[in-house]
C-alpha cells in the first residue's frame, strides 16, 4: 500500500453519497443560506495526521470524529483489527500504541498523532508469525477466529506487562477480550507455553 | 458520532480558554467514556479540546501527601511502587476497574468525570433526567438491579460508577481544579453529589473548570482492602464494592475509614461505623455491628433489593480481609 492511501473504500463512498443525498433533499432555504453551507462544510473538515502504523510512516488528513479503529481499517485498509462492539468491551480492536495496548474503537485517530501503532498485521517478522502467533494455532486458541487478533495483541503485551505468571493472573490480566466461541482455556495454554519459552516482544 | 471541532490545547490556560471561547465544548482525556457516550448520541460536544499533551502526569509524594496529576493513566497509578507501598488501598481500586487496555487509556481527571451507567442515561429513547431534564426516571419503576441504596431521589436513582473514586473518598482526598476565576480546591467527598432536584449534575465542579490533580493526605492506614463485588469474576462494574482502610495498633482501631461504591450517586462514606469502631478491637463481633450502623437507612427500589443484604456482609468481609482475620 502506498503511504498516501487514497483508495475509496466502499463505506466512505457510502457515508458521501449519504451526506450528497441529504443535501439533494434539503430545503432550498438551507441551501441558499450561507452560514449554514460553512457549517456543512466543517463538518467534513478534515485534519492532518501523522501516524506510523507497522514500522511505516503516514501523513493523511482524518475527520476528527474518525476512530483509530475506523482509520486503521478503512483508510489504511489492514482488516485485520477486528470491530466487535465498537463501545470498548469486546477487546476485538486491541492495538498497540507506544507498545501499550488499547481498544482502538475508544480512541480517535487524532488523538494518536506521532505515535507508532502496532496491529496484528504487524506482529511477524515476514514470513516467520510471532511466537504468540504459533502458540494460538498449536493450541487451538480460537474457532471463528473473530476474536483472535485482539486476544493475540492482548497476549502479547500481557506477557511484556509482566503480568503472566499464573493461570489465574493471565484470566484477570485477559478479561478485556472476549470470546463468544469460548476457547478461552486454549488461549490460557498459549499464553502460559509463550511465557515460559521467552520474550515476546513486537 | 456527529463530527465536531478538535483542537489540542497546550497548557492549562489554553484549555480552560478553549472551553471558555465553546460553551457546547468539551474536554477529551482518554476518550473511554466520552466517545462511548458521543456514539450513542447520548452527548454531542461541538469543540473537543484534547488535554492529553498537558504536564499533569505527576504521582509524587510531598510531605502533603501524594499528588496525582489528572493525565497520569490508570494502568500506572495503580503500578507505581509509591502507590503500591504506602497507599495499598488504592493500587487495588485502579486494579479492579475495566480491562488492562482501558486502564492503558483512562486518565484519573476523567475516571473522576465518568458518567453513570445507568442503561435509562444510555438510551436515548427512554425517560432519564440526568440526561433531559424533566423527563422522568425511566429506573425508578423500571430496570434497576444496578441502582443505588442510599441517598437517592425520586428525579434519579443512578450510581456512581468509578472504583477509584471510592478508594479516593475513604482516604480523604482534596480535588485541585483550575478555571477561568483561579484555581481553587475541593474535598473529595464534596466532589461528587446527590441527585436531589438537579440529577443532571454531578458533582461540583463549575462550568469551565478543569480538573488539574488530586492530593491524598500521608497514609496512617495500616490496615487495607477494597473488594469489589460483579457479576463475574473481572471487567464488570461493582453491584457493591467496599474500600476499608483502618489503623490498628495492637488489636485497637485507632481511625477508620469506609466507603462503599455502587450503592449511591456518589461514593457513600460510612461515617456511623467509621465512629462506632474507633476505640474498638478489630473482631468480626465488632465489625457486624458496624456493618449493622452503615446500612441504616438503605432503601430498595425492586430488583436492587438484593443490596440491602449484600451491602453488611461485604463490608464485614472487606474488614476481615483487611485486618487479616479471613
Ligand atoms: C467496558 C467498560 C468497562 C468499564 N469498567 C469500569 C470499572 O469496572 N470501574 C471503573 O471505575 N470504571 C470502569 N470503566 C470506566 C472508565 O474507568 C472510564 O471510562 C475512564 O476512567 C474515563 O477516563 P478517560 O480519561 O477515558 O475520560 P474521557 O472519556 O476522556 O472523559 C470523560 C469525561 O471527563 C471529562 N474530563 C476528562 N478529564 C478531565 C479533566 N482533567 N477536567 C475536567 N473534565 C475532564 C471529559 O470532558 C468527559 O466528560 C469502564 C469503561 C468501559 C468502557
Ligand atoms: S470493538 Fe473495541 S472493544 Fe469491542
Ligand atoms: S474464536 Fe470465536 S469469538 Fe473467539
Amino acid at each position: 500500500m502506498d503511504n498516501n492511501c487514497k483508495n475509496e473504500g466502499r463505506r466512505d463512498f457510502l457515508k458521501k453519497s449519504t451526506a450528497l443525498a441529504a443535501l439533494a433533499v434539503a430545503s432550498p432555504a438551507l441551501v441558499k443560506a450561507g452560514e449554514n453551507d460553512e457549517k456543512i462544510a466543517a463538518l467534513f473538515e478534515k485534519i492532518p495526521l501523522n501516524i506510523e502504523v507497522n514500522g511505516k510512516a503516514f501523513s493523511l488528513s482524518v475527520e476528527p470524529r474518525t476512530t483509530l479503529l475506523d482509520f486503521i481499517r478503512e483508510q489504511l485498509h489492514l482488516f485485520g483489527t477486528k470491530k466487535g462492539c465498537d463501545y470498548g468491551q469486546c477487546g476485538a480492536c486491541t492495538v498497540h500504541v507506544d507498545g501499550e495496548r488499547i481498544n482502538s474503537c475508544l480512541s480517535l485517530a487524532v488523538m494518536n498523532e506521532g505515535k507508532k501503532i502496532t496491529t496484528i498485521e504487524g506482529l511477524a517478522n515476514g514470513e516467520e508469525l510471532h511466537p504468540m502467533q504459533k502458540a494460538f494455532i498449536k493450541h487451538d486458541g480460537f474457532q471463528c477466529g473473530y476474536c483472535t487478533p485482539g486476544q493475540i495483541m492482548s497476549a502479547v503485551a500481557c506477557i511484556n506487562e509482566g503480568h503472566a505468571n499464573s493461570r489465574d493472573e493471565v484470566r484477570e490480566f485477559m478479561s478485556g477480550n472476549i470470546c463468544r466461541c469460548g476457547a478461552y482455556p486454549n488461549i490460557v495454554d498459549a499464553i502460559m507455553q509463550t511465557k515460559k519459552e521467552g520474550s515476546t516482544h513486537d | 458520532m456527529i463530527n465536531f471541532e478538535y483542537i489540542r490545547a497546550s497548557s492549562v490556560k489554553a484549555a480552560v480558554e478553549a472551553l471558555a471561547k465553546n460553551p457546547t465544548g468539551g474536554f477529551i482525556a482518554g476518550g473511554t467514556n466520552l466517545i462511548d457516550l458521543m456514539k450513542r448520541g447520548v452527548t454531542a460536544p461541538t469543540r473537543l479540546i484534547d488535554i492529553n499533551n498537558l504536564p499533569l502526569k505527576q504521582v509524587e509524594e510531598t510531605s502533603a501527601g501524594l499528588h496525582i496529576g489528572a493525565l497520569a493513566i490508570n494502568s500506572e497509578v495503580s503500578a507505581n511502587d509509591l502507590v503500591k507501598n504506602n497507599y495499598p488501598l488504592l493500587s487495588m481500586a485502579f486494579a479492579a476497574g475495566a480491562s488492562a487496555q482501558l486502564r492503558n487509556m483512562a486518565t484519573v481527571g476523567g475516571n473522576m468525570m465518568q458518567k453513570t451507567r445507568c442503561s435509562y442515561f444510555y438510551d436515548t429513547a427512554m425517560p432519564c433526567n440526568k440526561r433531559q431534564p424533566g423527563s422522568g426516571c425511566g429506573a425508578l419503576q423500571g430496570h434497576n438491579r444496578m441502582h443505588a441504596i442510599f441517598g437517592a431521589s425520586d428525579k434519579c436513582i443512578a450510581v456512581h460508577p468509578s472504583d477509584m473514586c471510592v478508594a479516593l473518598a475513604a482516604l480523604n482526598a482534596t480535588v485541585t481544579v483550575s478555571g477561568p476565576k483561579g484555581e481553587r480546591k475541593i474535598l473529595f467527598t464534596d466532589f461528587h453529589r446527590l441527585p436531589g432536584d438537579k440529577p443532571e449534575l454531578d458533582n461540583t465542579l463549575q462550568k469551565g473548570e478543569i480538573i488539574t490533580g488530586v492530593i491524598i493526605p500521608k497514609n496512617t492506614f495500616n490496615k487495607n482492602h477494597y473488594l469489589k463485588i460483579r457479576d463475574r469474576a473481572s471487567y464488570a462494574f461493582a453491584l457493591i464494592s467496599v474500600a476499608a482502610a483502618l489503623e490498628v495498633s495492637g488489636d485497637t482501631i485507632k481511625k477508620a475509614s469506609l466507603a462503599m461504591g455502587g450503592v449511591a450517586h456518589k461514593p457513600w462514606r460510612l461515617t456511623e461505623a467509621e465512629k462506632f469502631l474507633v476505640g474498638k478491637t478489630a473482631t468480626k463481633e465488632n465489625f457486624s455491628k458496624a456493618a449493622d450502623l452503615a446500612i441504616k437507612g438503605a432503601k430498595g427500589y425492586g430488583h436492587n433489593n438484593f443490596k440491602l443484604k449484600m451491602a453488611p456482609i461485604a463490608i464485614v468481609e472487606a474488614l476481615m480481609i483487611a485486618t487479616g482475620i479471613a
